[in-house]
């Protein structure tokens, strides 16, 4: 199967602009980027994702082994670069995927012209050698918990409509809580995946042009797991927005799509 | 009720004046009551998520003051540290995104740390171009239904850890039932095959290759009726009863007529219980093997020769095992030479349902192994078992392969 269908890819915006590849993080689907996406693509050829599990990806394509780490998902998104021949395009990691863009990056250094990570953790859980990640391994579990009690209107029966006609416009009403809706037994693995990984030791190897985005206030990455992730990559930036939350994308649309166009259009 | 327990309501008719005064005065409260003290709790926040309102029954849930938490704590602040993963990875941005979210179960800690199971419903607040300015929710006391959850949950895990459980047992009891390596025969190559069509259910196909001394050897393959723990009885009964019949005396109408009277013996009319057995008895014949099969009531065995020809060993008397007390059975005979294959199979196979509606059939079976012959017994059962593959959930029967076959001489090979 192609990796651009797999995937759910779109591509929109400007096609003789600088690819932007925008990645979402775990919980939701592409749909995350839709406040920032209008202002890209006037400059930018802007490719959305929706990573296998989530959205409207193929989800026959899921198997535990290959998406229980974040390599499976790196591979995946370097798969849709080469089958897009996208050159040198800038990936836009939101949350977990600003990893899964690390991890592509150090796997194919010369295949990406910048990256940018947006509200970025290299490892959610305290260690005991004063690394403040925001949480103890006890939290995860207790997130694992809140997924099991909260289907957002999945079911069993309901699997098949979802995946087999998202654009039957008599379904509409079944629609709703699609964009982060996921299979519960999915959701529980990227979970684990998302929250259980470490990938401090990876970030000093990242040669890419690299600019770190994060905000003022965010309960799951905060600004001074920013500041780490920031000093462990050689030559980086960092941008902190005035903004809340974990997603910026949606809650200040307008001065993230600001700092992801001015770091794409500026000088490597 | 007692009658002076206070005003009683006028049966029937439209509200008297009276009533009307009553109904107002019990309505006394304004709609400030009736949020502050409303049956469930009311937040409204910014954006951001920052608390600028809050009512008394949340507060009282809380065990928090207004002033503890307006204008300096967030909704997500009240959470659990779980639930705030939640709800600033799914909560948050599907608010954000469709306007509303309704019956997300979350938990609240209380000023004592203890937790309180709640059901949130958000909605955002817009002005009249549509931009968000902030965010009502409400929420609901939900520590009875979460405890009732929580046990549907533990039933469920239960239900699949059982199933695990059952999965396992079958996968042994499906295992004793067959022989765990097939002996080696001098100058004879062996295959098999066996497709579980359930993994929740023992199944009723069987088969085994072994010796019955001065160089002789007995094989059968067979499929009992019904699936489960009585199917998995009457296989084991069925397989040793076959091995110490044919210890006896190996002729394999004898075979078939002892097992055919076990049976009769050991069950009643009233729950018969019957089988389809293919038993071959195989010796030694020059460069190859003679062959005496014998069968009751089971699909022919399928002969593959050396020179490309393809025949069914038609056994055409025999009856279903179990049934009648004086069962007839008829036996053929054959010799496997150089380069022949002999291949035994269970119903599975030709009963398979196919894409337009049909069953495989005998006849497509021939042509499909006509077309593979001459080949060993390896191959055929490979084969044949990638055609099972190919029905899908057409296959819906346990099905086994058992392929005997003389090696072809190196000069007759290509």
């Amino acid at each position: 199967m192609r990796a651009s269908e797999r995937n759910n890819v779109i591509v929109t915006g400007r096609e003789d602009g600088t690819p932007v590849m925008l990645a979402h993080g775990f919980g939701c689907d592409q749909n995350l980027w839709r406040l920032v996406v209008p202002a890209l693509a006037e400059r930018f050829r802007v490719v959305l994702f929706d990573h296998v599990g989530a959205g409207r990806s193929d989800m026959s394509a899921w198997h535990p082994e290959r998406y229980s780490t974040l390599d499976g998902y790196a591979d995946d998104v370097l798969e849709i670069c080469r089958e897009l021949d996208l050159d040198r395009p800038v990936f836009v990691g939101h949350s977990v995927s600003s990893m899964i863009g690390v991890l592509a990056a150090i796997q194919e250094p010369d295949r990406f012209g910048k990256l940018v990570l947006l509200t970025p953790s290299p490892c959610y859980i305290d260690d005991e050698d004063g690394y403040r990640g925001g949480f103890s391994a006890a939290d995860i579990e207790e997130l694992l918990e809140s997924l099991d009690s909260n289907y957002l209107g999945w079911s069993a029966a309901m699997a098949p409509v979802i995946m087999g006609n998202p654009d039957r416009p008599e379904l509409g009403e079944e629609l709703t809580n699609s964009f982060c809706r996921t299979d519960p037994q999915i959701a529980r693995v990227f979970a684990r995946t998302t929250f259980l990984s470490d990938n401090r030791t990876d970030l000093a190897k990242v040669t890419v042009p690299t600019l770190v985005v994060d905000c003022a206030v965010d309960a799951i990455a905060p600004p001074e797991v920013g500041a780490f992730v920031n000093a462990q990559i050689p030559g980086s930036r960092l941008v902190t927005l005035d903004a809340v939350g974990h997603c910026p994308q949606l809650s200040a649309p307008q001065i993230t799509a600001e700092a992801i166009t001015s770091f794409v259009a500026g000088p490597g | 009720m007692t009658a002076d327990s206070g005003p009683v309501p006028r049966q029937g008719g439209a509200p008297d004046v009276s009533q009307a005064t009553l109904f107002g005065e019990l309505l006394e409260d304004s709609a400030d009551d009736l949020y502050e003290h409303a049956p469930c709790g009311y937040l409204s926040t910014l954006l951001d998520g920052q608390i600028v309102k809050i009512n008394k029954t949340l507060l009282g849930w809380l065990g928090h003051t207004r002033e503890q938490l307006v204008g300096r704590r967030r909704f997500s602040d009240l959470l659990t540290v779980g639930g705030r993963l939640y709800h600033e990875t799914h909560f948050a941005p599907l608010l954000r995104m469709q306007g509303e979210l309704g019956g997300v179960a979350l938990e609240m800690r209380t000023a004592e740390g203890t937790r309180l199971p709640v059901m949130v419903t958000s909605v955002l607040k817009t002005d009249d171009a549509g931009r968000p300015l902030l965010i009502r929710t409400t929420v609901f006391d939900a520590r009875d239904r979460r405890a009732y959850e929580r046990e549907l949950l533990r039933a469920r895990q239960e239900a699949e850890r059982d199933r695990e459980r059952l999965k396992r047992l079958v996968a042994t009891l499906q295992r004793s039932l067959l022989p765990p390596v097939l002996p080696r025969v001098p100058g004879m190559e062996i295959a098999a095959h066996y497709h579980i069509a359930s993994p929740d259910q023992v199944g009723g196909d069987f088969y085994d290759v072994f010796p019955l001394g001065d160089d002789r050897w007995g094989v059968f393959l067979g499929d009992v009726c019904g699936k489960g723990a009585g199917a998995a009885a009457l296989t084991s009964l069925t397989r040793y009863t076959l091995r110490a019949a044919a210890a006896h005396d190996p002729a394999p109408l004898k075979v078939l007529r002892t097992l055919n009277t076990v049976l009769r013996q050991e069950y009643t009319d009233d729950e018969m219980r019957f089988c389809t057995v293919i038993f071959g008895l195989v010796v030694p014949d020059g460069d190859g093997f003679a062959v005496t099969l014998a069968s009751g009531g089971h699909p022919p065995a399928l002969l593959l020769r050396a020179d490309g020809g393809a025949r069914y060993l038609q056994t055409p008397e025999g009856l279903l095992i179990g049934v009648l007390a004086e069962a007839r059975f008829s036996a053929v005979e054959t010799r496997l030479g150089p380069g022949d294959t002999l291949l035994l199979y269970t119903d599975g196979l030709t009963e398979a349902r196919t894409g337009d509606g049909g069953r495989y059939g005998d006849e497509a079976l021939l042509a499909f192994a006509g077309g593979l012959a001459p080949i060993t017994p390896p191959a055929v059962v490979a084969a044949t078992a990638e055609l099972l593959g190919t029905f899908g959930a057409g296959l819906d029967d346990d099905t086994a392969l058992l392929a005997l076959g003389v090696p072809a001489r190196s000069a007759d090979q290509v």
